[in-house]
């Protein structure tokens, strides 16, 4: 194997793990601070990227649409929570699990109702189109460069809020002990719609930036949020710092074993058998990583300090 | 009143499927044969779900491996019931003795998660194994064979279904009442107290994990046989999903809740899909209604509880 | 029209009485309505309805009852509602599949349950091959050959080398043997993806491996909305000058919309082959396009055109013994004929009930309203027998 298909496909695997930073990244503030478990959250991906889709039609411009669709999404992710998530906090995992998972099924179905099954295209500007010359001769498309680009901004976006803003202060109250920050004036009610919100956002971003490459279409969130998950539960859980360490290793972990693997394995096997059962293993690969990670570290990489 | 109901539901489909034939629904016959494989799969996962607080959302997972414990050595030509049951129960209940012993390590979402993980790590397994079909899945052109019982008339499989639920429903029984339930449920409540009265919950733990498996490898290896056709789909994380909520609509730790369960949900899946090809959003809305405003489930609900 | 089917389906599903009395005929058609796969059952169910409609709704004197069920791109759940369809609505002909893991999964509830099984899609190797069986038919092709016309293609081109990506189903397998049957040069690389509902669609590490392998051209298989991922990919990639594009039902009037809309240019004059094209002349073909494009709105897909085959081959069956649905026996050897007007042109059956028919070469090109379409540019293969054939003892 050559160094320059190396390198492009580290950034292949940089490009999978800031895609996932951006929807663990919401699941894991929402499962710390709120100790829920949203499996509805790839739904609103899907929600963001059938918005973006819509407005690119409606404005003729991506980033127009990507402006417009943030917000809406963000409303989205409000009415769900005010709607069904409050009732939920106090109650166990399980009804979380539950009624999210009927949350799916509804916003899979709402999708085909309103838009069809077909899926949407969304047409990228010219100047993100093409492909960049990188040194080393490595050629890689602009695109995937600006979405590596977008995601590692909105890290860092995200870092400062926590950190450094009045709002992220909230936050970091609420997620390390929520009645004292209510007894303190904190308005929590508000601060977790914010918070889904937030979570929507970026998730919604997410769906956005994946969908001039694969298309809008339903159930599009129904597998990347079982591997978000891991994500969160690898970086452990409430943990952003966890989140992006993660991210970026399975991004990496799944696309490596998706060029490499079959090179592997035909060692070991016939050239046809490996081409077929690579990908099914390398898919695997992650979720060894997490059953490891757990078996040494129960609580994850990045354990949550307090509780 | 819910233990009625439920006596009542086993008469009915004690009675059912003859006369389901002598009024020429034969199709009624292979509602009922599912509907009994699941519920019993269903009273398999209630034992640590309802009863020891276990969580696991890779339950599907055994009925993927009671499934393949008879679809391979069919593809062998080894038609031999018995060694069928054996392999079901015999790699089920391993499996779940070893990731049981890692898992149960863990807490909260994240025994949610790892089960989960386990799970997806057999389904990809499968996946990647060409010989027997990958994705594609194996049709089982002859089912499992006993002396004196021909499976392949569908009253005698559904009765032999029939038994299998009736063997799971009343060993569940008989252990929810013994010392060793006490000791699970206990855990459930309260584990620190448990601890230091000198039970060994961990271990209680996992020999209920692990007979949960057994028992449900077994009602995989009906279902493999009722349909035929066996496929990874039958492990997919969703299918676990429904067992959580087959369990949580009938109503977790009530005995008959995972069979009622299973029958509001086969009865309505099958309702609406044959209503509208967008069936899935007023099973969502259920859910999620469930969720909100069942607690207790269908058993509740009986008893005059509310949520 | 659509929901005219869907009632009539609805109905059908709470009615539950099956009808004894052959006083009409009964269709069941299984094909993905849900999912992003549905894309391509509403094209299917669309050119049904059409064909309904052409022919009034009656076949031989009888009324013809459809019913539409979703398979939800499941194996499990085709079979179950093939044993729906075969045991409660007890219809005389299941048809449909889009799938070859559907349909291998669904045979034997149909053919064991006495029925006839018509693919109006798949044509998995099995079923051409060892698992033959008298009562099926296909109006559409066996996996392998479109494939093999490919490889002819590449062969007169002289391309040397080739890098084949497909998705990991019974279909994908079949479609990369095809092309490795007939195509002479070397091939540097494979790569199967995921498939099913929960498919594969962000293909950057495989098109990375592709580029690196130094392929002559690239042989792709991705049907649905994934052939449009696909195409967009690869321009993104900027792989077209680099590695020539050859494609099996990836780029159609399914995908082709989309591209329009995304401005993937790069497609435009790219080649595929098929057994069938939008412009081919024959006289029911003129019918069936201007008539769906009319209904719709829409360039039909291929899927379309067999769906459309596929109630065409019914009726000449039921017309051949009189609307006597007990007479299965004349209505297969009636089929066999394959006397009816095909949108392909006329035909015939081979002995495992696969169609001998020709292949083409299609190119994408724009039509006079500007809309993107495929053209006829040569033919390939004629009258070409898959090769399974000689594995069915039929």
């Amino acid at each position: 194997m050559d160094a320059g298909l190396v390198a492009a496909q580290l950034l292949n695997g940089l490009q999978l793990g800031v895609l996932l930073f951006l929807l663990a990244s919401g699941l894991t503030l929402i499962f710390g601070i709120m100790d829920f478990v949203n499996l509805a959250h790839g739904s609103l991906y899907m929600v963001g990227a059938y918005f973006c889709a819509t407005l690119t039609d409606a404005t003729g411009s991506f980033l127009l649409a990507v402006a417009l669709a943030l917000p809406a999404t963000a409303l989205v992710g409000a009415a769900v929570e005010l709607l069904v998530v409050r009732r939920l906090y106090r109650r166990d995992h399980l009804d979380h699990v539950l009624a999210t998972f009927g949350l799916i099924l509804c916003f899979d179905t709402l999708v085909q109702i309103l838009w069809g099954p077909e899926g949407m295209a969304i047409r990228l500007p010219a100047w993100a189109d093409g492909q960049q010359h990188l040194p080393g001769g490595l050629v890689f498309p602009t695109y995937r460069l600006l979405i590596i680009g977008a995601g590692l901004a909105v890290a860092a976006g995200l870092y400062v809020l926590v950190t450094k803003t009045r709002l992220g202060m909230r936050i970091r109250a609420g997620a390390s002990n929520p009645a004292m920050a209510g007894a303190l004036g904190i308005d929590i009610g508000l601060l977790f719609t914010l918070v889904f919100a937030l979570g929507a956002v970026m998730a919604g971003l997410a769906g956005m930036m994946i969908a001039p490459i694969t298309e809008a279409s339903i159930g599009m969130g129904n597998e990347i949020i079982i591997t978000a998950f891991v994500v969160v539960i690898v970086g452990g859980i409430g943990s952003i710092r966890g989140a992006f360490v993660a991210a970026l290793l399975i991004g990496l972990i799944d696309t490596m074993g998706r060029s490499f693997l079959d090179m592997g394995l035909k060692l070991l096997m016939s050239a046809q058998a490996a081409e077929t059962s690579a990908p099914a293993l390398s898919a695997m690969l992650i979720y060894i990583l997490m059953a490891s990670v757990l078996a040494f570290r129960p609580q994850g990489l990045f354990p949550p300090k307090t509780r | 009143m819910s233990r009625a109901v439920g006596w009542l539901l086993l008469a009915a489909l004690a009675a059912g499927p003859p006369l389901a034939l002598a009024a020429g629904q034969p199709f009624y016959v292979d509602i009922l044969t599912r509907l009994v494989c699941l519920a019993a799969a269903a009273t398999s996962l209630n034992l640590i779900l309802g009863h020891g607080g276990m969580i696991s959302f890779g339950h599907a997972a055994y009925i993927g491996i009671g499934a393949y414990a008879v679809g391979i050595p069919a593809y062998y030509e080894i038609y031999d019931g018995w060694l069928h049951i054996l392999f079901a129960v015999a790699f089920s209940s391993l499996f779940a003795l070893a990731t049981g012993a890692i898992a149960l390590r863990t807490r909260g979402v994240y025994f949610i998660m790892i089960t989960m993980a386990f799970a997806q790590m057999v389904f990809f397994a499968v996946v990647s194994i060409e010989e027997y079909g990958g994705d594609d899945g194996l049709v089982i052109d002859i089912r499992s064979e006993f002396p004196l019982v021909d499976l392949e008339d569908s009253l005698t499989l559904y009765y032999a279904c029939f038994a299998v639920l009736l063997g799971t429903l009343y060993l569940v029984h008989r252990l929810v009442r013994s010392r060793f339930g006490m000791v699970i449920e206990g855990a459930r409540g309260n584990e620190r107290r448990m601890a230091s009265l000198g039970f060994a919950f961990y271990r209680h733990r996992l020999a209920a994990y692990t007979l949960a498996g057994a028992l449900c490898g077994l009602s995989g290896a009906m279902l493999g046989n009722f349909t035929n056709f066996i496929s990874p789909e039958m492990m997919d994380w969703t299918r676990s999903g429904e067992l959580i909520f087959m369990v949580v609509l009938g109503g977790t730790g009530a005995l008959f809740g995972p069979l009622m369960g299973a029958a509001a949900f086969l009865l309505l899946e099958e309702l609406l899909s044959g209503w509208t090809i967008y069936w899935q959003l007023p099973f969502g809305l259920l859910l999620i209604l469930v969720v909100l405003f069942a607690r207790g489930g269908l058993a509740g609900l009986l008893e005059g509880r509310r949520g | 029209m659509k929901k005219t089917a869907l009632a009539l389906a609805a109905a059908a599903a709470l009615l539950a009485s099956p009808s004894f009395g052959a006083d009409k005929v009964k269709i069941g058609f299984v094909t993905t309505v849900t999912t992003p796969a549905g894309v391509i059952g509403r094209d299917m169910v669309d050119a049904v309805n059409l064909a309904m409609q052409d022919i009034g709704g009656k076949m031989g004197g009888l009324e013809v009852e459809l019913i539409i069920e979703d398979d939800g791109f499941k194996p499990e759940t085709g079979k179950q509602k093939t044993d729906k369809l075969v045991k409660q609505d007890d219809v005389h002909f299941v048809a449909g599949f889009i799938w070859s893991h559907v349909l291998l999964a669904s045979r034997k509830s149909a053919l064991d349950g006495g029925k006839f099984l018509i693919s109006s899609n798949a044509g998995p190797s099995q079923i051409a091959g060892k698992l033959c069986h008298e009562n099926f038919f296909s109006t559409s092709w066996q996996n392998d050959q479109t494939p093999m016309a490919m490889g002819e293609v590449l062969n007169q081109r002289g391309v040397k080398s080739l890098y084949v990506m497909a998705p990991n189903y019974a279909a994908g397998k079949n479609m990369v043997s095809g092309v490795e049957r007939t195509f002479k040069g070397e091939i540097l690389g494979k790569d199967m993806t995921k498939w099913g509902k929960d498919a594969q669609l962000d293909f950057s590490a495989e098109l990375a491996k592709a580029k690196a392998s130094g392929a002559d051209g690239i042989f792709v298989f991705y049907p649905g909305k994934a052939g449009g991922a696909f195409i967009k990919q690869y321009q993104q990639a900027g792989l077209q000058g680099e590695i020539a594009l050859y494609t099996v039902f990836t780029v159609d009037s399914i995908a082709l919309p989309n591209l329009q809309k995304a401005g993937m240019s790069g497609v435009l004059g790219s080649l595929n082959t098929q057994f069938w094209g939008p412009d081919l002349d024959t006289p029911q073909n003129r019918k069936f396009v201007s008539g769906f494009k009319e209904a719709y709105g829409r360039y039909p897909s291929f899927y379309a055109a067999q769906s459309y085959d596929t109630i065409f081959l019914i009726k000449s069956a039921v017309e051949a013994v009189g609307g006597n649905m007990d007479d299965m026996d004349g209505m297969r050897a009636a089929m066999m004929k394959a006397d009816f007007p095909s949108v392909r042109g006329p035909f015939r059956y081979g002995n495992n009930h696969f169609p001998i028919q020709n292949f083409y070469l299609r190119q994408v090109v724009e039509d006079a309203d500007g809309v993107w379409t495929t053209t006829v540019v040569d033919t390939v293969l004629k009258d070409h027998q898959d090769v399974y054939a000689a594995e069915c003892k039929m």
